[in-house]
């Protein structure tokens, strides 16, 4: 049949691949003040950032793990390297070639552009489409549009980075936010002026030029007055990562009447943990919008949130995850209403396969005095498969006795009767589940760009073959 | 010796016992259908039609204990519903489910290419659509919408009706497809079955009224009782139905209400 028929599961296909990097210096494992101050030279920092990462070392060292959300416990962080600056000349002798033929064929099949297949491979650090991106890149310069990776951000702009770095997340926050305090490396840095609405999305693209990307990256968007801009982050393909943890963090700044979205889609490779902290701050009726997908890695702990200083400021959270055997994806948001008539939504939605987990963990808080303020929560969670788990841990905290608040929860397994449904109509059973998860998934798609939408369906495609058949 | 099984029928049911969990709910159905014939089933809420339906369809919620099924020359009781799909089997089911998200028009083709082992082009497809939909007076805006969320109760119905009019059956069950409609809608639903009827093809109807049997004029009439057919007739069956109720036929088997 045509493209759409799968091929055999096979529940140990990883989607990850290791390339045998050639560094230009890579640090032992473990973590030490000296790393951190060797690692602040190497990128020629100004002193009052050495002092941050100090601080997040401090922060780090005392903090204790969490001990709610997802089992940590594996994770060693002596073990862990924390600084990588890989070589691209020297990589550059590796060729298509090299590369294994089944991450070619998944490439292939999620649909990837040849260019970036060759960067996601190891085998080229940037995209062939450097030209398109100089031409749209001409276009925001001339309108005062700032967008570097985070490190040439603070070499370039030193004094917004410094007038905003922690200020959300401060390295005190938690203890996975210390640890990317003190060895943060690559990220987005962007600033938009007062009233440009930049037309397209901006896409991390150069961001994985980054020495190190992905690791532990450091984002900082503020977006000025009446300004707007859609930021995307992130590709479907799998993101190897030759440690196990992932801790990114990343803080938004939405001033006056701003509008910022802010869009994620991130698969990682079965091994890793993911844990990321994002914050914004959405001052009079500025909008922020969290769209965050989550998929792979062995942990995700993830839970996006606004705080709502101004007044009128709105919030949507979009959350989806999708866990397969032994990946548990503890997502969700928060929404705090710090100021009256703010307004949030929460969608969150879950697909837990055969032998996954999903939780879906969210706070709305709304402070006494804060009149008027709504809230909308919504979490479906699909299960697929007799040892799917899914959970919700919805907390409320609401202090004002003018809010609105409007919580919606399902939980359903996979209908039997809608799969009979759907067979007796002629759809595999394999087609059939696939319809009922893409349903379900219908309208977060709908909020993506065409081709990361493409690239989403594909990928759902392929999660879906280990539990499927 | 297999081809005798079925004695040449299209249909051919013989023997049939099954229920759902442990409850037996049919206890002996004999019944064959063939191309060019309307068969109606009649029978008290609760007697065993739509069970009858669902296991001829193969819904995994239902067993067989005893008995065999042969469609088309296929013993169907091991069979899957899609394998039974593509046979030409379609049941118009009394309580259709309702599947959010995915579109009346994506689901629709990917129905037909793979019953008719296919691929046509989404274009191509739209008219096809578009044609059977006006036949059917409904609205275009229905292509587009999730399949049967939020339809009305005969908007569900209509909804079947544009799947078997876009599947083209051999064998088209259709499982009290008349309850809910108005009065417009029926006689446009049957036109539409009589309009796909051909030589070819079977209708097996469910249906605990007569009205729907004036357009689709069925050559056999049975009643069913307890999971068992009692009573076979033409459409004059239907009509002393319609007159004097069930008690006459339990108290002619022997049975109480
Ligand atoms: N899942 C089930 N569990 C237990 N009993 C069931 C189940 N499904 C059907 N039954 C029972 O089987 C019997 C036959 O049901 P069925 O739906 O086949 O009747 P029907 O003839 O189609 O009735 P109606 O005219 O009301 O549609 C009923 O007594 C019903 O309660
Ligand atoms: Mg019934």
């Amino acid at each position: 049949m045509s493209d759409t028929q799968l091929k055999p599961a096979n529940q140990d296909y990883e989607y990850g691949w290791h390339s045998e990097h050639r560094y230009k210096f890579k640090a032992p494992p473990g973590l030490t003040e000296d790393l951190i101050k060797d690692i602040s030279k190497r990128k020629e920092e100004p002193e009052w950032m050495l002092e941050k990462r100090l601080e997040g070392f401090r922060e780090f060292m005392q903090k204790p793990m969490p001990t709610w959300g997802a089992d940590l416990s594996a994770i060693d962080f002596n073990e862990i390297i924390y600084y990588l600056q890989p070589d691209y000349q020297k990589n550059k002798n590796q060729t298509w070639d090299d590369v294994p033929d089944d991450l070619k064929e998944t490439f292939e099949r999620i649909g990837i552009p040849e260019a970036e297949r060759k960067f996601l491979a190891g085998v080229s650090n940037q995209f062939d489409s450097e030209s398109v991106y100089s031409k749209l890149k001409g276009a925001w310069e001339e309108k005062g549009v700032l967008f570097f990776d985070m490190d040439t951000g603070l070499k370039e702009h030193p004094d917004i980075v410094k007038e905003y770095f922690g200020t959300l997340i401060p390295a005190s926050d938690n203890k996975f936010a210390a640890l990317n305090t003190a060895v943060w490396s690559g990220g987005s840095f962007i600033y938009v002026p007062p009233g440009v609405k930049v037309g397209l999305p901006l896409q991390a693209y150069f961001r994985i030029n980054a020495e190190n990307a992905g690791q532990f990256e450091r984002t900082l968007i503020i977006v000025d007055k009446d300004a707007e801009v859609h930021y995307i982050e992130g590709c479907t393909s799998p993101s190897y990562s030759t440690n196990a943890l992932h801790s990114a963090v990343v803080e938004l700044i939405a001033h006056e009447g701003a509008t910022l979205r802010y869009t994620t889609l991130q698969n990682w490779y079965s091994s890793v943990y993911n844990l990321v902290t994002k914050r914004s701050k959405a001052e009079k009726n500025a909008r922020v919008e969290w769209i965050d997908y989550n998929g792979g890695s062995k942990a995700t702990m993830k839970y996006p949130s606004v705080y709502l200083a101004g007044e009128g400021a709105h919030a949507e959270i979009v959350s989806i995850a999708t866990a397969n055997k032994d990946q548990h994806q503890d997502t969700g948001g928060k929404a705090i209403h710090a100021a009256p008539n703010t307004t949030s939504k929460v969608t969150a939605k879950s697909i837990s396969f055969d032998g996954g987990r999903t939780s879906y963990r969210g706070l709305i808080k709304v402070y006494p005095g804060m009149e008027n303020c709504k809230s909308d929560i919504e979490c479906d969670a699909l299960m697929m498969g007799p040892n799917a788990e899914s959970d919700t841990y919805p907390y409320m905290e609401i202090e004002d006795d003018t809010a609105q608040i409007e919580h919606e929860a399902t939980v359903s397994k996979i209908g039997e009767e809608q799969l009979f449904y759907l067979m007796s109509r002629g759809l595999t059973e394999e087609q059939a589940k696939r319809t009922i998860v893409h349903g379900f998934l219908d309208e977060f798609e709908r909020t993506l760009p065409m081709e990361y939408a493409v690239e989403f369906n594909r990928l759902v495609d392929l999660q879906m073959e280990g539990s499927v058949g | 010796m297999s081809d005798t099984k079925h004695n040449g029928n299209m249909l051919e049911i013989k023997g049939l016992k099954g229920g759902v969990e442990d409850t037996p709910i049919l206890r002996g159905i004999d019944l064959s259908v063939n191309g060019g014939e309307v068969h109606a089933i009649m029978g008290p809420n609760g007697s065993g039609k739509s069970t009858l339906a669902n296991i001829l369809m193969g819904n995994p919620r239902f067993h067989i204990s005893e008995g065999e099924m042969y469609f088309r020359g296929e013993l169907l009781n091991e069979l899957e519903p899609d394998e039974r799909a593509r046979l030409g089997l379609f049941l118009a089911f009394q309580y259709p489910s309702e599947i959010p998200g995915v579109s009346m028009d994506k689901f629709l083709r990917d129905a037909y290419n793979s019953v008719k082992q296919d691929s046509v082009s989404v274009g191509k497809f739209a008219k096809k659509l578009r044609k059977k939909m006006d036949d059917l007076e409904m609205d275009e805006s229905f292509a587009s919408r999730y399949l049967n969320e939020g339809f009305s109760g005969g908007e569900k119905k209509r909804s079947e009706m544009l799947q078997m009019a876009v599947l083209e059956p051999k064998l088209a069950v259709l499982d009290e497809t008349d309850s809910g409609l108005d009065i417009d809608a029926l006689r446009i639903v049957a036109e539409s079955v009589n309009k796909l009827k051909n030589p070819e093809m079977g209708v097996l109807v469910i249906t605990h009224y007569q009205r729907i049997l004036q357009y689709l004029e069925p050559d056999y009439v049975y009643i069913m009782l307890q999971g068992r057919i009692v009573e076979k007739g033409g459409p004059e069956l239907a009509e002393k139905l319609e007159d004097k109720g069930y008690d006459w036929i339990r108290e002619k088997v022997g049975l109480e209400g």
